[in-house]
């Protein structure tokens, strides 16, 4: 067999078996139920059939006392703020408020109440807003009119295409949630398989192996075969990933999938996710085959690999950027800059179209970044694995990459 | 030798290696014959790994040629090498059999065969009851075995041990010499490479000597001995010496007496005076030099 067939094979199905593989493969979907299943027990918590409550008022104006029974709560009146705090201390009402004199020209309300709050619950608030309401439209305009100024809009949302026609899209956060998790799921798979790359070459440098490695096959096939089996096993991680995504959006509960509207994984969104997943992880890979070499111990490799991993989590300090300016031109330059380009292609498919032109490039530069770092890597990968306990400092490394 | 393959195992050809402004490797060349031990002696930091390294294509050297078995070292015939580096170990999370099997594979041996081939030389160090454990779970001393294992799974023509004694107690160490002779017998050409000079003294059939990346001594360990004796011999004899013809200087240790000869004379004619004498001779040795005090004069010279 294929020597490079063979070192695929080995750290393949070595990586299936490491523990932190299968942790990180099995912690995305168990956190997921995890997390559903949190939130239908506080859903189930947090919606007792709910009490009506008690509010007191105070009226100084004079004109409200038609609809005390606002939606689950019950206005009572009070002559005096006195009487009204006595009420409240005999746990008579939960709270009161106190129209003052000047109210129509102030809007002023006073409002007492024995809870320390954040802010004031919205049940109490809409209650309060819509008896002033109520009572301060009563008899000077038609039902109708009153019923419009407390819902002014239904709202309808239909996203059209560049050809007039209505499209299914819904837009919404459904359409924002899942290019954000899926940027993050990528990034994580591209560096715990990349970093496995590098802890795998730190072991074998640490173990004395390299050289035994060395003297069988040559450093292209070790760096290939090890970059590809190792992608492989991550490839096998996103599919997964994606597996149980499906499954999960499946199983949410009706409260949140209304909430955030459709979430959609359309065919092209999974084979874009894998074939950035892919190049990400050739790119890092190799770079972080090279830093491997470099560093003396695994420990040391890991410090250097930042000098990668930052450009790579660039996209996300400027997602909020991203994601209300998916075509202005840091956006594009992002899509099309090697390091950034596979989170920032996710990110930006799930907010508009990314014209084909920009993911062609995007791909080509990927794809000569790995043929350039793969050459350069390969280079300099012999001489700086058999340097055991010292790491070289950046003018060597320069001119051992001139040298080769 | 087996078969009447000539060709020499391994060809080095005033091969330099500079590292920085250093000359590690200076214009070394020396062939090694199949079927022999060969020596690579030297003290530590002498260029005896740099130079493995280049045979092995590992690194390249800056000038000269190397021919490995007939030919440019190529990725074929890396399989007909087994190689020992001095830097070595294993990975330790796997199974003595599976890194036999697996570093086997990587020589181009089919899984079953290395298998089979890993069984049997397991058997020959008494460590088949091992080959389940992992290597972590190994002591250093076997750790060593298995490296050494690895070296020749794989029945490479061309064996090079770096350092191969390196951390093995007296017994292995007896036990890696006699398989090191059996792969002589084999007609395996086998290059030692040591700092231990006086170790590998019993074992090789030629050497070659390097120091300061130069080579210093290089021929049949036979030969270079003969050239660096001390020109005195070692005597215990019952009896009067008397006066000997040749002899300028007699050294009496009491159990024994070393007699030094003058330029002219031969042991040989030493000790057809003494035998001509009457006496019992108990002892006649021509004193020769260990590699080390060889070494040591060699050395001396230079500077």
């Amino acid at each position: 067999m294929n020597k490079t067939v063979l070192i695929l094979k080995h750290e393949f199905l070595q990586t299936l078996k490491r523990k932190s593989f299968i942790i990180m493969t099995l912690a995305f979907p168990v956190l997921g139920l995890l997390g559903i299943g949190v939130f239908q027990i506080i859903q189930g918590v947090e919606t007792p059939p709910a009490e009506a409550v008690s509010i007191g008022y105070v009226d100084e104006v004079g004109i409200f006392d038609g609809y005390r029974e606002q939606y689950q709560v019950e206005l009572t009146p009070f002559a005096t703020a006195e009487e009204a705090t006595d009420a409240l201390l005999d746990d008579e009402v939960s709270e009161y408020f106190v129209i003052p004199p000047d109210y129509v020209t102030s809007g002023t309300i006073y409002r007492f109440t024995l809870e320390r709050e954040l802010k004031p619950p919205d049940k109490t608030i809409t209650a309060i807003r819509d008896f002033l309401q109520s009572n301060l439209l009563e008899g000077q305009t038609t039902e109708e009119i009153t019923n419009r100024v407390k819902f002014p809009l239904a709202l309808y949302n239909t996203v059209l295409d560049e050809s007039g026609q209505p499209t299914d899209e819904e837009g919404g956060p459904g359409t924002l949630i899942l290019p954000y998790l899926f940027s993050i799921l990528l990034l994580m798979a591209i560096f715990t398989s990349s970093g496995f790359v590098l802890q795998g070459l730190g072991e074998e440098k640490e173990n004395r192996i390299m050289e035994i490695l060395l003297s069988s096959v040559s450093a292209r096939q070790l760096i290939t075969g090890k970059v590809l089996g190792l992608g492989a096993a991550g490839l096998m991680q996103m599919v997964f990933w994606l597996l149980s995504a499906r499954l999960l959006i499946e199983l949410l509960p009706t409260g949140i999938s209304e909430a955030i509207g459709t979430i959609e994984i359309s065919p092209s969104f999974v084979i874009l996710s894998l074939v950035y997943f892919l190049l990400g992880y050739l790119l890092f890979g190799v770079l972080m085959a090279g830093m491997g070499a470099i560093g003396a111990t695994a420990r040391e490799s890991q410090q250097l690999s930042m000098v990668i991993i930052l450009p790579a989590a660039l996209p996300f300090y400027a997602i909020y950027f991203i994601i209300e300016n998916p075509q202005h031109i840091i956006s594009q330059i992002l899509t099309l800059f090697p390091f950034s380009a596979p989170i920032t292609v996710i990110m930006r498919m799930g907010i508009s179209e990314i014209p084909a032109w920009q993911l062609a490039l995007s791909m080509a530069l990927l794809v000569a970044a790995i043929v350039g770092s793969l050459w350069l890597v390969a280079k300099v990968f012999r001489t700086f694995l058999l340097m055991y306990g010292k790491t070289p400092k950046l003018g060597e490394i320069i001119r051992l990459v001139r040298q080769a | 030798m087996k078969d009447l393959d000539f060709t020499p195992a391994v060809e080095v050809k005033s091969v330099v290696k500079i590292y920085g402004k250093r000359r590690v490797v200076n214009d070394v060349s020396f062939t090694v014959a199949q079927g022999e031990i060969f020596g690579l002696i030297g003290p530590n930091g002498a260029g005896k790994t740099t130079t493995i390294r280049m045979m092995m294509d590992i690194i390249k050297p800056d000038s000269g040629e190397i021919n490995i078995l007939g030919e440019h070292l190529n990725e074929a015939a890396k399989n007909g090498i087994g190689y020992l580096p001095e830097e070595r170990g294993l990975y330790k999370k796997i199974t003595v059999l599976h890194s036999l099997v697996y570093l086997a594979s990587l020589k181009g041996i089919p899984a079953h065969r290395a298998q089979s081939r890993a069984e049997e030389l397991l058997k020959r160090i008494d460590m088949l009851p091992h080959k389940n454990k992992k290597i972590e779970e190994l002591s250093r001393g076997m750790g060593q075995l298995i490296q050494f294992l690895v070296t020749i799974i794989h029945d490479p023509r061309l064996v090079i041990l770096d350092e191969p004694f390196a951390g093995l107690d007296p017994v292995n160490t007896e036990l890696l010499k006699e398989i090191i002779l059996e792969l002589r017998s084999q007609g395996k050409a086998i290059i030692l490479s040591t700092h231990r000079m006086n170790e590998v003294e019993v074992l090789c059939d030629r050497v070659l000597m390097i120091d300061v990346g130069r080579s210093v001594l290089y021929g049949k360990l036979t030969e270079i001995k003969t050239k660096y004796r001390n020109n005195s011999v070692f005597v215990e004899f019952d009896g009067e010496l008397g006066e000997l013809a040749g002899v300028v200087d007699i050294k009496d240790y009491g159990q024994y007496t070393e007699l030094f000869l003058d330029g002219e004379a031969t042991p040989q004619q030493v000790l057809k005076q003494l035998v001509s004498r009457g006496g019992s001779l108990n002892r006649f040795e021509v004193s020769t030099p260990s590699l080390n005090e060889i070494f040591i004069q060699v050395a001396a010279k230079k500077q």
